[in-house]
């Protein structure tokens, strides 16, 4: 099962061998399932000079209980590119690793990396396979982003891709968000982005719109400061993926904290 | 009706094998050797496009001799194997051994079922924490696995590689060093009358498991960062090969946790930090 000449592509491979270890391959119960898994809530994307950003709160939800203060949401997809996941928790987990698998294993057999728009119509088809279940109310969507090492201007190398339940994929120009507090995030990116930004400019704007979410969305977390829990902080560049360390992430919401003390609407 | 005449099954079995070992005799070598800072592939190929060697997992690479269209998939069937354990378990738990056991088994079952058994021999190589606790595990066409400490080498004639290997290798070398000694190796046979020869640095592929990093340890040492280690300028250390960005750095606490990172982070310079073993 393994020798076959096949295909470069893992998610293929599995529905071969393994179909079960398809999130969309599961047969379901008939019902809504909505409210019987945490949901991950707010990821901010931002693109960037040279670069984009990509930075999600660490709260997931159940019903009106919080089911994590620290789930990390956010992730590097391969060396170039991140991918943020919204929606049902666990199958949004199991479809980010998945993907990651899919984008190093491409690049392990055919001995290059996949082109930004491709990884991003890859994660859009299996978005798609999902769709029964996102039908039943355990929908997952993704926000993608990276820096795309074909583009011609490095300036505009930092691309966003968004996604619906039918799949996408949809690029977004200069900022999006995804998740229940995304249209807060998104209406406070609208007032704040200005093309051109430096990726450090863009991380903190990252921060200050999942602020504003969590300011008016129950399901988004702030920074906690009694616990020290603070937004994943990404960066894509032509160096790479990078993840902000934990000072770095704490100083910039310490200091949004701060501002919102005297401003509160920011 | 025609009559089939009866050959033995030592017979088959004896033709079989010296059909494989003549294919891989006539091909071009490979040596794999531990060194201080990991493990070293270097391999006779005129083609910077068809490899002979290649990653199959974070610590795992993979280096073939013989015909490129059997090994190759074999390669492939590797990287499936090494992804569907990685994604079921976890990162960590992808290990050479298995790896080896099942091209043994896979190469085995070819050997004594079909009519023609593959012309070529393999090596599985891990990187471990220290030059010691690596493992090289040699696969050959008939399906036996051979656990070789420290060095290897395959086709071509490969017995006299492994002699001047013996003498010039040891385990604690720098990059560079182990460089000069696969390629004084691989080039003391095959000239005029079984002489030495030059081997151009164009005609090596050679990549490296780095066991200081964390993540996928697999890179590719090309143009000048090659030259370089061959003439002995860049004294243990290589430098990344070009057209390729400089590896991402991850925080630490984040590279620890293998399901959850897909680049690799490369903790050199960050005395503080230890790769995960």
């Amino acid at each position: 099962m393994f020798t076959n000449a096949g295909t470069s592509s893992f998610t293929a491979f599995l529905s071969k061998v393994a179909p079960e270890m398809l999130p969309g391959r599961r047969p379901l119960p008939p019902g809504m399932a909505a409210d019987m898994a945490p949901h991950a809530t707010t990821i901010v994307a931002i693109s960037a000079a040279g670069g984009v950003v990509m930075a999600g709160d660490r709260r997931a939800t159940m019903g009106n209980l919080i089911a994590q203060r620290d789930i990390e949401k956010v992730h590097p997809a391969d060396a170039y590119s991140l991918v943020g996941i919204a929606g049902t928790a666990g199958i949004g987990i199991e479809l980010m690793r998945l993907f990651q698998v899919e984008l190093e294993h491409y690049e392990k057999i055919e001995g290059a990396m996949l082109s930004l728009d491709g990884k991003a119509n890859r994660l859009a088809s299996m978005i798609r396979g999902n769709l029964g279940a996102a039908m039943q109310g355990l929908a997952v969507i993704p926000l993608f982003a990276g820096f795309d090492l074909a583009a011609s201007d490095p300036a505009r190398a930092g691309r966003i891709f968004s996604f619906d339940v039918t799949g996408g994929p949809y690029e977004e120009t200069g900022y999006d968000a995804i998740g229940s507090g995304s249209l807060f995030a998104k209406s406070a990116l609208k007032k704040r982005f200005r093309a051109g930004l430096s990726v450090g400019d863009a991380t903190r704007l990252a921060v200050e719109a999942l602020y504003d979410a969590a300011d008016d969305d129950t399901a988004t977390g702030g920074p906690d400061l009694t616990r020290r829990i603070y937004p994943v902080v990404m960066t894509a560049t032509a160096e790479g993926t990078h993840r902000l360390t934990d000072a770095e992430t704490a100083a910039i919401a310490e200091s949004v904290v701060s501002g919102r003390m005297e401003n509160p609407g920011g | 009706m025609a009559m089939q005449f009866y050959a033995s099954p030592e017979q088959i079995m004896r033709d079989r094998s010296e059909l494989a070992r003549k294919g891989i005799a006539r091909g071009r070598s490979a040596v794999v050797l531990s060194y201080a800072g990991g493990v070293l592939f270097v391999a006779e190929n005129l083609s910077s496009t068809l490899h002979k060697v290649s990653e199959i997992y974070d610590r795992i690479g993979f280096a073939a001799v013989g015909r490129y269209n059997e090994f190759e998939n074999l390669r492939r069937a590797g990287v499936r194997m090494a992804d569907l354990n990685g994604l079921s378990y976890d990162r960590r738990d992808v290990n050479g051994l298995a790896l080896a056991n099942a091209y043994a088994q896979t190469l085995g079952a070819i050997f004594t079922e079909q009519s023609k058994p593959f012309e070529v021999e393999i090596c599985v190589a891990e990187v471990g924490a220290a030059p010691e606790d690596d493992s090289l595990y040699r696969v050959t066409y008939d399906g036996s696995v051979n656990d070789e400490p420290g060095r290897m080498a395959m086709g071509g004639q490969a017995e006299a590689i492994s002699g001047v290997l013996k003498n010039e290798h040891r385990p604690e070398m720098s990059l560079s060093e182990a460089v000069r000694a696969a390629m004084k190796a691989l080039s003391s046979v095959g000239g005029e009358g079984g002489a030495a020869r030059t081997i151009a640095a164009n005609q090596l592929e050679v990549a490296v498991l780095d066991r200081r990093r964390v993540g996928r340890t697999f890179r590719r040492v090309t143009g000048a960062a090659l030259t370089a280690l061959l003439d002995g300028e860049a004294e243990g250390d290589v430098a990344p090969a070009p057209g390729r960005a400089k590896t991402p750095t991850m925080p630490t606490e984040e590279a620890k946790k293998p399901t959850t990172s897909a680049g690799s982070a490369d903790l050199e310079g960050n005395a503080e930090d230890k790769p995960t073993e």
